[in-house]
């Protein structure tokens, strides 16, 4: 039995040990934003967050997050903390099948975060692709991904 | 009603209101996913549903011996445990072949095999449970008795006397030849002033769509229907090979494919253990889900590209292509693929060698072979990087040969731009391609001097870089010459239906399908601007066989090109109809009114006489109103085939920038340029990211992509830690132009763009390549091109 907050929401479950974060998220919670691609950690379609930090669900075991903060897409979407991030990816078309998206836009978030943290500097293209060289796309070509991240990324630094 | 043209219609008129044919308009679907709201097959969830895991044969070849189901069926969770015998009882078998491609053979293929496995990862017994854990449960406690057969993986040696023979019944290894002969090819070369060869080699590789292949079969008892929820780019070809193998009215069958999470060709293709799912679920009568893996995506999906080429290439003194001659050899595993057949990948290097160039003898040679690998089948641009690098690849070899800069050889073989309609020596009929306008078109785009200066000057660093070039062609916008008339129930044509509701807002359904190259947008605005709304009151239904008109889904870039004109046809149906019905309401000629962002105009002064929602509301709540023999259906449906074309060719030119280490064997790319010529864009955006994310899986392709089997055919890729794909810090940024010759086949004249980055990135990341290699006299043509094969070719290494 586990008791954790999930997008905010306190969430008690028994889950059996081998049960996966992603797995325990899309099965036992319907939150199925995030994607299992790979399921050994390598296309990052099953990003979220646990505790302030992004995390690989399919690598995480649910059972050891008792206590934990997780955040999903789901979550990140209702709270409004990447809705210019998002609305970039949809001007730029940085998306096409969707399906690693989801994944893609909380790594994204990541990158706003910590270039928050470091005082509101903008990363270089290179810096972000470097970033996101963990969630793979095999639609779009990355570049268009990076545009919407860079103009988000200058849009908040105008604007901080 | 006047003569329609795309004048008329304002194709090139994009100061309209509602003229959304060439804008960038954002994707109407975008935002769910962007929120991680859309509907991928494994979000469904039914009622009573069960999960299916299968085991798969550890061996390339073996027979099948006794199968112990007891251990398994007592797993907790498990219902049922399903054999080949099992599944053949309610399921027939299939044979990939295509009458049109003369003498092609391949042998019966059934859901899960009854007597023999022939590639490592074959599915091979089914195991049924409440949860796809409990499942995994029941494979691993299954006890198979395989015999190990020696196994034929060397496509080299698949006709060799003594090979292992894959399928005794068919006599030999040999699936189809085909040899494409015109003009006196040996003529040409002995009279040659320079003759150059190489043999090429493309790594066999896969098309890892980040969503696998996912399918929930429910045979609902009641009523005897198959509702199949399907990550498929072909529903209503499913629709008939389910409702075929499994003795059912095509009727009775029903699939919905709703968000699809990348395809590129892998979701085209009939897969065993996708039937198998169907079969249980017909059994079980209840619904069946089966979600691959990773690796069960590996070893199952389709692989292509597996190919060996010998090739040559005659020039004369000024550069002239006399002839080429190609001999292709390509390995497909022990099945051909149903129901677009395995032979077609090799058939199109037959159909596709030379393509962009004028010139009068060629022959060329497809030998298909079978082997114990996984089966190989149709992948995005089907041939074409292989004929594409092939070509390209000799053209660098005779440039350099004869001294002479690769962009100058180019320009003078290049087919004019005035000389359409056109015939290729293998047959290909060319409405109009603007092979000399990509050409400069790119030129204006790359600097090609700097460019120079900088290499010349990073040389002396020990700094080696290269740029290299590759122009194309691709086969686009399909007529049944491609399986239609080989007997397969693939269809060429699409429909669209319009609807208008009372609220003035439309709805369209279309044949083809979206898997988010954008269909849905350009269909909007296709609609938007045939029927005279803003594209945001159009919505667009697809994938689903039993709401949307027949067609042929997604595949050979055909959404924009075939769905696309059925869409403008109706829309254009759906507005002469509405003003029918206006000029009855609004006491004047149908012919005098026009519609513009939602309101009935006046055509000559453009004043605004009524809105659609005000007709919406008097058609259909206030009938009464109107003249009794009024036709008031403000719904129209046309479909669409190209009549005078077997395919819409289309044509482009890539340039690459790479930088090569001779210590390391890495290659690093640096720019990437494409010019394509798709006819109409319709949406420039969207044409612009298919370009890129095809340049980059044709940059996979080229440098990390590799299916890789040991000799005893035990696949030795099977994670994304061992079969490399691009990631974003690896790619370079990539720059896209455009060159517009719309095909006169349609009012659009849109043609398809998906395939154009995947048929050109590898040969110009190959000659880019060996330009960077050049001042140290090595040379790559077998793709991947690893640094292994780099520091070889540099005798760095033995």
């Amino acid at each position: 039995m586990i008791t954790l907050t999930v997008n905010g929401e306190r969430v008690t479950r028994h889950v059996e040990p081998r049960r996966h974060l992603i797995d325990f998220l899309r099965l036992d919670l319907g939150l199925t934003g995030s994607h299992a691609g790979c399921e050994h950690g390598v296309c990052g379609a099953c990003t979220v967050r646990v505790d302030g930090e992004i995390v690989r669900g399919c690598l995480v075991l649910a059972a050891s997050l008792d206590g934990a903060e997780v955040v999903t897409i789901e979550g990140l979407s209702d709270s409004g903390e990447v809705a210019d991030l998002q609305a970039n990816f949809v001007a730029r078309n940085a998306a096409q099948c969707g399906f690693c998206t989801p994944g893609m836009i909380m790594t994204a978030a990541d990158i706003l975060a910590h270039a928050k943290e470091a005082g509101g500097g903008t990363p270089s293209r290179a810096e972000i692709r470097e970033h996101l060289s963990g969630n793979y796309c095999r639609c779009t070509g990355y570049q268009a991904i990076v545009d919407a991240v860079e103009d988000t990324l200058k849009a908040r630094a105008e604007h901080a | 009603m006047n003569e329609i043209t795309p004048a008329s219609i304002g194709l090139s008129r994009e100061d309209l209101p509602n003229s959304y044919i060439g804008r960038s308009v954002p994707r109407p679907n975008a935002p769910k996913l962007v929120q991680g709201r859309a509907t991928y097959t494994d979000d469904v969830v039914l009622p009573r549903m069960v999960h299916a895991a299968f085991l798969r044969s550890p061996h390339a070849h073996a027979r099948i011996g006794a199968i112990d189901t007891s251990a398994a069926e007592a797993v907790p969770g498990v219902i049922r445990v399903f054999t080949g015998a099992d599944l053949a009882k309610v399921c027939d078998p299939w044979v990939a072949t295509l009458d049109h491609l003369k003498g092609m053979k391949s042998a019966p293929q059934h859901p899960l095999p009854l007597t023999r496995a022939t590639w490592q990862g074959e599915p091979i017994v089914a195991v049924v449970a409440e949860t796809r854990a409990a499942a995994e449960d029941g494979v691993a406690a299954l006890r198979i008795e395989f015999e190990p057969l020696p196994a034929q993986t060397d496509m080299e040696t698949a006709l060799a006397p003594g090979a292992v023979v894959i399928h005794p019944e068919l006599g030999d290894n040999l699936v189809f030849t085909r040899t494409a002969e015109t003009g006196d090819v040996a003529g040409a070369f002995a009279a040659a002033h320079k003759v150059v060869e190489a043999g090429f080699v493309t790594g066999r590789h896969t098309g890892v769509t980040l969503e696998p292949r996912s399918i929930i079969a429910d045979y609902n008892r009641a009523d005897g229907t198959l509702t199949v929820h399907h990550s498929t780019q072909a529903p209503h070809m499913m629709q008939g090979v389910f409702a075929k193998h499994l003795r059912m009215e095509e009727g009775d069958v029903r699939v919905i494919c709703k968000d699809v999470g990348g395809s590129f060709g892998i979701k085209v293709h009939v897969y065993p253990d996708e039937v198998a799912v169907a079969a249980m679920a017909r059994i079980l009568g209840r619904p069946v889900k089966f979600i691959a893996d990773r690796f069960e995506a590996f070893a199952s999906d389709i692989h292509a590209r597996d190919h060996r080429i010998k090739a040559r290439l005659a020039v004369d003194t000024e550069g002239k292509v006399l002839a080429f001659d190609v001999d292709d050899l390509t390995g497909i595993g022990p099945y051909s693929v149903y129901p677009r057949t395995s032979a077609i990948e090799g058939n199109q290097v037959v159909n596709l060698c030379g393509g962009p160039y004028d010139f009068k003898n060629y022959r060329c040679t497809t030998t298909v072979v079978l082997q114990n690998k996984a089966p190989t089948c149709q992948y995005r641009a089907v041939g074409h990087p292989i004929a594409t690098a092939v070509t390209e690849g000799l053209m660098d070899l005779a440039a350099e040969a004869l001294g002479m800069d690769p962009i100058e050889i180019r320009r003078r073989n290049l087919i004019r731009d005035d000389a359409y309609p056109y015939t290729s020596p293998p047959g290909m009929r060319f409405e109009g391609l603007s092979h000399h306008a990509s050409l400069e078109k790119l030129l204006e785009m790359v600097p090609v001097a700097k460019i120079r200066a900088d290499q010349e000057e990073a040389r002396k660093r020990g700094v080696y870089r290269g740029l290299g070039f590759a122009a194309f062609i691709e086969l686009t916008n399909p007529s049944p010459f491609m399986y239609g008339i080989g007997g397969a129930r693939i269809s060429a044509q699409d429909g669209c239906t319009v609807r208008m509701d009372p609220d003035g807002s439309i709805v369209a359904s279309s044949g083809v399908t979206e898997q988010g190259q954008g269909t849905e947008a350009i269909l909007a605005q296709i609609v938007a601007h045939g029927v005279g709304v803003p594209v945001s009151r159009v919505k667009i239904i697809t994938g689903d066989t039993q709401t949307t008109p027949y067609g042929g889904g997604t595949w050979a870039c055909r959404g924009a090109g075939i769905g696309g004109e059925a869409a403008l046809q109706s829309a254009i149906a759906l507005k002469q109809q509405i003003l029918e019905v206006a000029g009855a309401m609004l006491q004047a000629a149908p012919e005098s009114l026009d519609i513009s962002m939602g309101h009935v105009t006046d055509k000559a002064t453009g004043a605004e006489r009524m809105t659609l929602h005000e007709l919406g509301r008097i058609v259909y709540f206030r009938g009464d109103t109107l003249p009794k023999d009024l036709q008031r259906e403000l719904v129209q449906t046309r479909h669409f085939i190209t009549k005078e074309y077997p395919f819409a060719f289309t044509n482009g030119i890539q340039a690459s920038w790479v930088e090569v280490d001779p210590m390391t064997g890495m290659v690093k790319l640096l720019e990437h340029w494409c010019v394509e010529d798709c006819g109409r864009v319709v949406n420039p955006m969207l044409v612009d990211e298919q370009v890129r994310g095809g340049i980059v899986q044709g940059i996979g392709g080229a440098l990390y992509e590799h299916c890789v089997y040991d000799s005893e055919g035990n696949l030795l890729t099977t994670t994304l830690a061992d079969y490399l794909v691009p990631m974003s810090a690896e790619m370079p940024e990539m720059h896209v132009g455009h060159v517009e010759t719309p095909t006169r086949e349609s009012l659009l004249g849109a043609k398809g763009a998906g395939e154009a980055g995947t048929a050109g990135a590898p040969g110009a990341i190959m000659n880019a390549i060996n330009d960077a290699l050049r001042p140290l006299n090595a040379r790559v043509h077998e793709q991947p091109f690893t640094p292994e094969r780099i520091l070889r070719a540099l005798g760095a290494i033995a």
